[in-house]
């Protein structure tokens, strides 16, 4: 296929190098050389957390940029996010040990109902590939579920998904419930699904609709920034 | 010669049935519960569902089998239920068929697994076409005269749905949703898709588009179907419009008469077994059939035409020839 002799030696790369090559490792689903690389920076003395920021969190923005413009599809994100799972692995351990700031916590799952789960499944591996802590509740998940679970894990984000016209509307009893027990601003509420639009997600009291996991994460970031700041 | 083949042979266009979904959660059904299950336990309901389609001029309609694979029943705790529930849904099409006073096509639906296919979801081809063949035994031993494998993404799927008809050797027909900027959201284009239907050992009887986003994006793919050349029958079954929330409930946006246009330029763009998708009731399918009949055959609609007449498409393109922004230039690999 491509000529060897082009194969590039990750360790005789500088650093800034280094990263740009793992940007487009992560984007072609290398896992073991995004492996590799993660072990160089941390022998060159590299925060785990600027490891996950600079070279894997930015890698997938890049491939979240593709996917949400078409130019990327679901079997390249899903291979990009292996090799970005790949590199997690090692440094999670890592960041728990250094105290280094998390993204975020959130909890997803398709709503009452609703067993179509491809979507949320991508939505939580892009999640994690950006750098957020997943708590998947898997499909159909009854009000008291998603609550229980935002409690529990003290998340700042609950995640929704619909497949179906017929269980979008849930959507909005899980937010009337949040209401009711007046917990509603204490997260963030994101909703996602092949049917929505803005337009529903506004009408049922959300923060947010996403239209894809590449938009899910840049929306889930820009609030969790709003949040921290406002946190002081 | 089968059914299909036989009407295929004698007449231009054939007009294919609306939504399932839609229609059985009018008559009831509650959101998560497996429409399959009906087959058994309210025959009357799906007779009815069956009976609509027919009495608004449908030469075909789809069995309600779409989610019958072990893959989703298993989400019921029903995995043991398949062959019982595909024969069901086929005996009660083939009594209202049988009916109908017309030659008409009982069409045995085959949804996706949900499933990712190896080696980036579990999904292996071995088990996937030992799921496709259970279900497909179950609609023919009801008395399914085709198979429909329908609202399929992946072209590994679709092929090892083709395997399994093929152990059964049933006569078929396959259509893939482009639903993501113009493609599957595995990301397959229409005429990939042509060339994969083409290289496919038992070609189905007629390949296409079903579902998707609107009826302009699925006009687009279908005049991409045809562009390639692709020597079978077109199929087009597009969504009648796009959902909206409107007071608390869901409403499709497209009206009878939105559906009766797409009809005809679908028709005029090369398809030739026409029907609706998610949202399409009886009252579009009576649109769609008199549109038909009354329309002359004229020239395929230009994308300004379809925007006209239509709306807008979800993208600029629709994926075909070259990418709208190449793929970034990498250092290592080009």
């Amino acid at each position: 296929m491509s000529d060897q002799e082009d194969d590039l030696i990750l360790d005789e790369l500088d650093d800034g190098e280094l990263v740009l090559q793992m940007h487009d490792d992560l984007y072609d689903g290398m896992a073991d050389e995004i492996s590799e690389a993660v072990h160089i920076l941390l022998k060159r003395g590299w925060t785990p957390y600027d490891i996950l920021t600079k070279a894997l969190v930015e890698g997938m923005r890049i491939v979240g940029i593709d996917f949400r413009d078409g130019i990327l599809f679901v079997p390249e994100v899903l291979l990009a996010a292996g090799a970005m799972k790949k590199g997690m692995h090692i440094l999670k351990p890592l960041l728990v040990e250094t105290g280094a700031p998390q993204l975020g916590k959130m909890v997803i799952g398709t709503v009452k109902g609703d067993i179509h789960d491809i979507g949320k499944n991508l939505v939580a591996m892009m999640m994690e590939g950006a750098g957020f802590e997943i708590i998947d509740l898997g499909i159909n998940n009854p009000v008291e579920d998603y609550i229980d679970a935002l409690k529990r894990e003290d998340a700042d984000i609950l995640g929704m998904s619909a497949l179906l016209t017929t269980t979008m509307p849930y959507m909005k009893t899980v937010i009337d419930t949040m209401v009711e027990q007046g917990i509603r601003d204490d997260y963030i509420v994101l909703v996602g699904g092949a049917p929505l639009n803005e337009e529903f997600g506004k009408a049922i009291g959300s923060d947010a609709y996403c239209r894809d996991a590449a938009v899910a994460v840049e929306t889930a970031k820009e609030f969790m920034a709003r949040k921290h700041n406002q946190a002081g | 010669m089968d059914l299909l083949s036989r009407l295929l042979n004698e007449r231009d266009w054939l007009m294919a049935d609306g939504a399932t979904g839609t229609n059985l959660f009018n008559m009831g059904l509650e959101a998560g519960e497996p429409p399959e299950l009906w087959n058994i336990d309210q025959p009357d309901n799906i007779r009815a569902l069956y009976q609509g389609a027919v009495d608004s001029g449908s030469d075909i309609f789809l069995t309600n089998s779409f989610g019958g694979t072990a893959a989703r029943l298993k989400l019921h705790n029903a995995q043991d239920r398949v062959r019982e529930l595909n024969k069901a849904a086929a005996e009660l099409g083939r009594e209202v068929a049988d009916k109908a006073g017309r030659p008409v096509v009982v069409a045995g639906s085959v949804g996706p697994t949900g499933e990712i296919f190896e080696p980036l979801g579990p999904l292996s081809h071995a088990e996937a076409v030992e799921m496709f063949e259970e279900q497909a035994a179950g609609l023919m031993e009801g008395g399914a005269d085709v198979l429909w494998l329908e609202t399929i993404s992946a072209p590994e799927e679709y092929k090892a749905a083709a395997e399994a008809f093929a152990n059964l050797n049933a006569p078929w027909v396959g259509t893939m949703s482009f639903d993501t900027a113009g493609r599957t959201m595995m990301g397959m284009t229409s005429a990939a898709m042509v060339e994969m239907v083409q290289g496919v050992e038992n070609p189905p009887l007629g390949f296409g588009a079903n579902c998707g986003v609107g009826a302009s994006d699925l006009l687009r793919t279908i005049q991409g179907f045809k562009a390639a050349n692709p020597g079978l029958p077109i199929v087009a079954k597009g969504n009648a419009g796009i959902p909206k929330f409107v007071h608390g409930h869901i409403h499709y946006d497209g009206t009878p008469e939105l559906m009766g246009k797409y009809a005809v330029m679908v028709r005029d763009s090369g398809a030739r077994i026409i029907g609706g998708c998610c949202g399409t009731m009886p009252a579009h399918l009576v649109a769609m059939r008199k549109a038909l009949e009354e329309t002359p055959a004229g020239p395929a609609p230009s994308d300004e035409e379809i925007v006209a007449a239509l709306g807008g498409f979800s993208s600029d393109s629709d994926g075909t020839g070259d990418a709208p922004v190449a793929k970034r230039v990498r250092r290592r690999r080009k």
